[in-house]
């Protein structure tokens, strides 16, 4: 298993590099001066000046890639335009913020897709999985920045019930946190309840055409032991796989939703910056992002392994 | 001899288009794929004849007809800027499609070049996977706005950030299909007999590669659209007041309390397309690639 473990993070060493060459290449994409677009059209010369050099837009393309480098062996991403303040800084004193909805959005799709799968496949054809999968396809097609405006609607301007945005930490009252992170969770969660309830449908299918189901039935257990010891176990191999896609999914698209309930987590601070052009923040934010879902994505192939040991086996040969 | 070959070529000729073409029998026995191309189709006939269908200019402004319900003389009612919904819908159909269009015909030249060289040739394979692993890497959402903000707002920027963002998957789909091909005996015997790499894969390779690709770009379409409103909902999608779906629910969020309808309306049209699209590619996948098959069993 130690083996597996430093055999993944070795491989990963070339996309993070690759990671990092692309996001500091994003920005360099910028038709004409950044400078311009960052001061805008009443800036003077002189201004522009001192715009490029504080980003080091005055100096060749090496050096600043050399010291884009350099900053980030020493943990800076330079510094955020508008906020004034350091980009990793930034970032990091919002991640708790975005992390709380997703893992509340990641709790609910984890409850109600899997829910749904497992329910669909044991009525197959029946209404029960005609409802999950109609379900499910609906929560797949819905646009998530549509339905937390659809859902302010229904749960802020005519019922009264949740307020229309905002944040309450959960360390300050949990009573405010779940007021505010409800309607973002939902519209967050209600893709994926969807990709996993469908997904858990056919995992699911395919599990109880095992002979090892059929056995466990002949020796005469009880349907809520195969269902739950023999079967579900045998679901949640793929599933874990699915689980780290959703989860990444979800800080991804906190992004949009974020901005759609004022929510002040890591995405709607990309959200702003990219729609001001901090690119500092745009650079750091793109990088950071990308590196922590990749780590993540290291921890679900660790934790496939270790479920399912063909994977270690097959890996090391 | 000659009359039992005639009538086994009268036989043959007799036989129905159906029966020639299984596959287009099992999709039009797919109520899911049915439902999918009539609802798609509808959209498309919308998109290709929207100045047909409304005469309207979808930005002609009347302050006057300002905030107006759906019904009566406006069917979908009017924005805060008394323009048509219904002639900025009809009209934002056409922009929809158009740039998913492009998303997907870049996917599918780009997608299949990239995924073809790495699954053919091995000594390209680990340098292009590496590069679509660091682009899968970005979450699809971030990467495109990341591109849309360094190139700045517009209908085109949309199309090349969304094309980039699932290029690598597309191309992902592709290599998958052509290491399992390439291994084929079809493939060694067209090498055998001397054949160049380009004529295998384009005559052998790629066409055994059809059926995940046709998948793929159905659903690639599907996020293009939705990814392009989601652009455009957050500024960096075509520039208002080009009437696109996404624009319009950014500029009716403002009147949510008194207005719903603005925004309702234009998220409806491009929740009906998604689901059309889900529909299509469902339907698709469970007959020209039973093995990922999981909408029905």
């Amino acid at each position: 298993m130690g083996r597996y473990i430093v055999a993944r993070l070795i491989q990963s060493i070339p996309v993070l590099i690759l990671v990092s060459v692309i996001s500091f290449g994003i920005m360099k994409l910028v038709p004409g001066d950044p400078a311009t677009l960052i001061g805008g059209p009443s800036a003077t010369p002189a201004e522009l000046d001192v715009i490029r050099q504080n980003l080091g837009l005055d100096q060749p393309f090496h050096v600043q890639m050399w010291k884009f480098y350099a900053g980030l062996a020493q943990g800076d991403l330079g510094t955020s335009l508008l906020l004034g303040k350091p980009v990793l800084e930034a970032t990091i004193e919002r991640i708790p913020v975005s992390l709380s909805i997703a893992l509340y959005s990641m709790v609910l799709t984890l409850l109600i897709g899997l829910a749904c799968g497992v329910v669909a496949a044991l009525n197959r054809n029946g209404w029960a999985d005609q409802g999950a999968m109609i379900f499910a396809l609906i929560g797949v097609s819905l646009p998530n920045f549509w339905l937390g405006l659809m859902l302010i609607i229904l749960f802020s301007v005519h019922l009264g019930w949740l307020p229309t945005g905002g944040y309450v930490p959960w360390q300050e009252s949990f009573y405010g946190w779940l007021r505010t992170s409800t309607m973002p969770a939902v519209s967050l969660a209600l893709l994926q309840i969807g990709l996993l309830a469908r997904i858990t449908r056919s995992t699911m299918l395919e599990v109880l055409r095992q002979d090892y189901i059929r056995t466990a039935r002949a020796k005469g257990l009880p349907e809520f032991v195969v269902i739950g010891k023999h079967a579900f176990k045998n679901v949640m191999i793929p599933v874990i796989t699915v689980i780290g896609i959703i989860f990444s999914v979800l800080l991804s698209g906190s992004l949009v939703i974020e901005s759609v309930f004022s929510v002040p987590g890591v995405g709607s601070l990309l959200g702003s910056a990219v729609l001001r052009r901090d690119y500092p923040m745009i650079q750091g934010g793109l990088l950071l992002v990308a590196w922590s879902l990749l780590l993540l994505n290291i921890l679900v192939d660790v934790l496939y392994a270790y479920f399912d040991p063909r994977v270690r086996y097959d890996h090391g040969r | 001899m000659t009359t039992a070959v005639d009538a086994a070529a009268v036989a043959v000729r007799k036989r129905t288009f159906l029966q020639r073409y299984p596959v287009v029998r099992r999709l039009i026995r797919h109520k899911a794929f049915v439902v999918g191309a009539a609802l798609f189709a509808i959209i498309v006939f919308v998109a290709v004849f929207a100045d047909w269908i409304t005469t309207a200019d979808p930005n002609r402004m009347a302050i006057r007809f300002r905030f107006r319900p759906p019904g009566g003389e406006f069917l979908f009612g009017t924005d805060n800027l008394g323009r048509s919904i219904y002639a900025r819908i009809v009209h934002g159909a056409r922009l929809s499609l158009a740039i998913g269009l492009a998303v997907v015909v870049m996917n599918a030249v780009f997608g299949v070049a990239l995924g073809a060289a790495s699954g053919y040739f091995r000594r390209l394979d680990n340098v292009l996977m590496r590069v679509t692993d660091a682009l899968m890497a970005f979450p699809p959402i971030l990467l495109a706005l990341g591109i849309a903000a360094a190139l700045g707002p517009s209908s085109m920027t949309a199309a090349i950030a969304l094309a980039a963002v699932y290029i690598p998957r597309t191309a992902r789909i592709v290599r998958a299909s052509v290491l399992v091909v390439r291994e084929m005996e079809f493939v060694q015997a067209a090498l055998a007999m001397g054949a160049s790499n380009w004529r295998i894969l384009r005559k052998h390779v790629l066409p055994n590669c059809m059926a995940p690709l046709i998948v793929q770009l159905t659903f690639v379409f599907a996020f293009a659209v939705v990814t392009e409103a989601t652009l455009s909902f957050l500024g960096l999608g075509s520039p208002p007041p080009t009437p696109t779906w996404g624009n319009m629910i950014a500029e009716g969020r403002q009147y949510i309390r008194d207005a719903a309808w603005i925004t309702l309306i234009p998220g409806l049209a491009l929740a009906t397309t998604v689901l059309s699209l889900n529909l299509l590619g469902d339907g698709l996948r469970d007959v020209l690639d039973p093995r990922l098959k999981i909408s029905q069993d």
